[in-house]
């Protein structure tokens, strides 16, 4: 009978309860908002709209949407961990308690990073991609539009996971990359590393089949005469992130497996005894993490390209030199990670080798940067929030990618690795890089997607509290690695260290503001959305295909398809007077049908991971069996597209034309 | 005048950030920047030589970026517009060719240091003291064979003489850091890895794990202690006679999973310990490829 009841239950235990009151709090908090949130859909009778709209969608830029929503999320939860991080920091001086456990205090740093990374900046980065890409290639759809919903809801079934371990179990205290052995079952038995493996591999199968679905829409749904070298820098950046994404992420899936394995099969991939060697576990998931630091930024780079050539009124100097920049750091991403390890112990000449693959990156990026500039330079700069966020991504960003080049000097990282003067340097490229360039890609494409713009004020104000939170919260960090201060410590005996770790908690309010106005942003231009819409579908006097068509875009995105002679197309088409489409060019369309599978298999790979965290082998082979089926019975059915006639394309367009 | 409020706000927001920077600092002990060890002072050198150099290609980005952005805003309507330039082969081989120079420089810089300071290469004044390291959960063990004396959270070392540091763990992988003397290692279960350090000062210097190893990591650090070398020898001789004893079953006692913050002298009964400790994980091998 108890066999029985272990075999149901797993490890499944009231034990794992959370006990402290921090916790205790969130594991309340969150199911009653979740609760919350059903009972209000309930009660304005949203379920039909939510299914039919939302849940069962395959329309890139609703998918896009969800992404971000789930990411912005994501965001409050990741900064309000960094908050209790620094908090922390700020008074757990010399023998002084902090308001958190030591245990409570390491789950909560590996929560921030992989929050940050996985479902923070993907997040944003899909998102966006998805709202925009199709539509600046001239592509009614993704490739696979199915497929996307799947990843959509492989990404969100991550997310819940990974909150879902606040509730129940708690999550891995080893680090957002999870180093063993000390995730390792020696020194690590509990469900919390298992957590942090599941929920990443769940998400990280769905960015790999993002990568796919993205690589082969540029390639096959290219609108007809738009050649490679005349698409977009930014579908460039998607291409090239997307090739890393291939690359890269299929290293992660079998890191994380061989993890998974040692721990729930008791096997010896990366134990410290029985022929494992937890080096090898760095050097793969480095294999992967460096490329990933890329599949972050370029994406970012390739939208401040699109804004600064729009808000400048200029075309985007050195084309050319952009496409190779991109190729390069794309090239030299893959053979620069062993420089996160110069410490283990490798010879002089192979960290040698590796110090200057990694400054070598800096050329191609710095030139990125000069081409940014001249792009300025003989324009007409209107400086619009997007605009405000580029100059604090200039700004940043460069101190960050000094700092960067510093430590690649291997004999230079052995001072400075793995302090807070690391930390600073992350952060510095990431929020500097990543995190500006999507709240600018934001404030720039919500128009097109949305129907009105963002108010602009609260735009640049809200950049302006993240560029000096930033500045408060990372040069004391910088300082402080210094100064000794090492990484991840809850506690510290140097008083002088303390005024710094204040500072840096202050910088946090500042971010954390910066945020706040983001919100109040978006609530106050949702409000005013009548006097902020967008009528005419191009309100930045914009370049590319996307702002041919009305805001918000339809869901079919052309209603007739655009034929591409020029890089900046629309620019030209504005310039000689051929923004009109004539009667006789609209043609019927087919478009993908609506589909539960993508939520189907969300939540079925959700449950598969919770199975496998608690050990529960019964309902893992169910949820293995469910998916399959699912996936056979999709492919079974034939008429999954719906289609759309010529008059009514026309009408709705001569419609959004008035 | 918006552009009077724009222009003196931000100067008064960046000399309120560098005053506070300067007072957040102002007499602080930052020991990367102000060593007293041989290795930490070249690699002070050495920050301070790179990051001059990419000052050198960042002070012209951030002074074009403010005259670009102040002269070509929307509202000078004097500056010269040209929407359809579109690209300068000699401007964009200057700004591939200068940071292609600076990185030619710092590479060559990059190779020589990477052996110069290699934390395994032994450092020049002599044969290097001995001192065996051991990462527990969560203490700091050291050995020195050569003297017969072992001690908890604390090192002495003689000053200007070298020292090689050979580290191993019985603890999830953490790392060997003292800022004042320079260069960081990991310490690894089954492993070998070593640091070749010497102190220019006498003096009492903390050091800390880097790499988290588990709860007790952030409490886990040592006192370094950079003594003349007849204060060496007297705490040697004295510790000899401590009443403490490091043999196989203090160890085992030590390597319990529980953080020790005291410090502690033995006298070293078991010449194999180091040996024995790095050799539990059935397969022990150095951790590097080159050496």
């Amino acid at each position: 009978m108890n066999e029985f009841i272990q075999f149901i239950l797993g490890r499944l235990s009231i034990e794992y309860f959370p006990k402290d009151p921090v916790t205790l709090g969130a594991a309340i908090g969150m199911p009653l908002t979740v609760l919350g949130l059903v009972g209000l859909i309930t009660y304005l009778k949203r379920w039909n709209w939510l299914w039919s709209n939302w849940l069962t969608s395959v329309d890139a830029k609703k998918i896009g949407i969800m992404y971000i929503i789930v990411a912005i999320i994501m965001l409050l939860r990741g900064v309000a961990d960094a908050g209790m991080l620094r908090l922390q920091t700020a008074l757990a001086a010399n023998g002084a308690a902090g308001p958190f456990s030591t245990d409570t205090f390491q789950q909560v740093f590996t929560a921030h990073g992989t929050i940050m990374i996985f479902f923070v900046a993907m997040g944003l980065a899909f998102g966006i991609i998805n709202c925009v890409m199709p539509l600046m290639i001239g592509a009614r759809d993704m490739a696979f539009p199915l497929l996307n919903a799947v990843s959509f809801w492989l990404f969100a079934a991550g997310m819940v996971l990974v909150n879902m371990s606040l509730v129940f179990g708690g999550f891995s205290n080893g680090g957002w990359l999870g180093y063993p052995p000390l995730t390792g079952l020696e020194y690590n038995p509990g469900p919390g590393v298992d957590y942090w493996i599941w929920s990443l591999q769940v998400a990280g199968i769905g960015s790999l089949l993002t990568g796919i679905n993205f690589v082969t829409t540029i390639l096959k749904n290219r609108a007809p005469g738009m050649t490679l070298m005349k698409m977009p820098i930014f579908p460039w950046s998607v291409l090239v992130m997307s090739v890393l994404i291939m690359l890269a992420f299929p290293i992660l899936t079998v890191t994380l497996a061989l993890l998974g394995l040692d721990r729930t099969m008791g096997m010896h991939f990366f134990t410290s005894d029985a022929g494992g060697n937890p080096m090898m576990y760095i050097n793969l998931i480095w294999a992967w993490g460096h490329p990933e630091v890329y599949i972050l930024v370029l994406p970012a780079f390739g939208i401040f390209s699109e804004i600064v050539a729009t808000y400048s009124k200029k075309v985007l100097f050195g084309y050319k030199t952009m496409v190779w920049a991109l190729l390069a750091i794309m090239f030299l991403s893959f053979i620069v990670w062993q420089h996160h390890f110069f410490t283990m112990g490798a010879g002089a000449n192979v960290n040698a080798f590796f110090g200057i693959m990694t400054m070598v990156i800096a050329v191609p990026t710095g030139v990125k940067i000069f081409n940014w500039l001249f792009t300025m330079y003989g324009g007409r700069i209107a400086f619009k929030a997007p605009m405000i966020w580029f100059l604090a991504f200039v700004v940043t960003f460069t101190i960050g990618g000094v700092t960067g080049v510093m430590m690649a000097v291997p004999a230079l990282d052995f001072q400075v690795h793995n302090t807070m003067f690391l930390v600073a340097h992350f952060h510095n490229v990431i929020i500097g890089g990543v995190v500006f360039g999507f709240f600018a890609g934001m404030m720039h494409w919500f128009p097109k997607i949305f129907g009105f713009r963002l108010h602009d004020g609260l735009g640049k104000l809200s950049a302006l509290f993240w560029l000096i939170g930033f500045i408060l919260a990372f040069i004391p960090l910088y300082i402080l690695g210094l100064m000794g201060a090492v990484r991840r410590i809850d506690s510290y005996s140097d008083p002088t260290w303390q005024p710094l770790f204040i500072t840096s908690g202050i910088g946090v309010l500042f971010i954390a503001g910066g945020i706040g106005l983001f919100v109040l942003q978006l609530a106050y231009s949702i409000w005013k959305r009548k006097q902020l819409r967008d009528e005419t579908g191009d309100p930045w006097d914009g370049r590319t295909l996307e702002w041919s068509v009305p805001s918000p875009a339809p869901h079919y995105n052309f209603a007739v398809q655009p034929v591409v002679a020029e890089r900046d197309e629309w620019w030209r088409r504005k310039q000689q007077g051929r923004t009109h489409v004539e009667r006789s060019e609209y043609v019927d369309i087919w478009l993908p049908k609506n589909s539960p599978v993508g939520l189907v298999i969300g939540v079925l790979a959700g449950l598969f991971g919770f199975s496998i965290i608690w050990h529960l082998w019964w309902l893992m082979a169910i949820c293995i069996v469910a998916i399959i089926i699912v996936v056979i019975r999709r492919t079974l059915i034939d008429d999954n597209e719906h289609h759309i006639s010529a008059n009514e394309l026309f009408h709705e367009a001569a419609k959004a034309s008035r | 005048m918006k552009r009077v409020v724009y222009i003196s706000g931000s100067i008064v927001v960046s000399v309120v950030l560098i005053a506070l920077f300067v007072y957040l600092t102002e007499g602080k002990h930052i020991p990367v920047l102000q060593p007293t060890g041989e290795v930490a002072e070249a690699q002070r050198n050495l920050f301070i030589f790179t990051a001059s150099l990419s000052a050198l290609v960042v002070l012209p980005v951030f002074a074009l970026l403010a005259y670009i952005s102040i002269t070509f805003r929307e509202g000078n309507t004097k500056a010269a517009y040209r929407p359809d330039w579109s690209g300068n082969t000699l401007l964009e081989a200057i700004w591939w060719g200068i940071p292609i120079l600076i990185i030619g420089v710092l590479a060559v810089v990059t190779y020589q240091t990477s052996h110069s300071l290699d934390p395994y290469k032994e450092l020049e004044g002599g044969k290097p003291v001995e001192v065996q390291v051991v990462a527990l959960r969560w203490k700091w063990l050291f050995i020195y064979p050569e003297h017969h004396v072992a001690t908890l959270n604390q090192a002495y070392i003689p000053n200007e003489r070298p020292v090689r540091f050979t580290m191993t763990a019985n603890a999830p992988m953490s790392a060997f850091w003292i800022p004042s003397l320079g260069s960081q290692v990991y310490a690894m279960n089954g492993m070998h890895s070593q640091l070749n350090l010497k102190g220019k000062q006498a003096g009492t210097y903390t050091g800390y794990t880097t790499n988290i190893n588990g709860e007790g990591y952030a409490k886990m650090t040592f006192e370094t202690n950079v003594v003349d070398q007849a204060k060496f020898n007297a705490w040697v001789d004295e510790a000899r006679q401590s009443p403490n004893t490091m043999d196989r079953s203090m160890y085992e006692q030590l390597s319990q999973p529980k953080s020790i913050t005291d410090k502690q002298t033995y006298r070293l009964a078991d010449d194999q310990l180091f040996a024995i400790i790095s050799s539990t994980f059935s397969h022990s091998h150095s951790s590097n490829g080159g050496h």
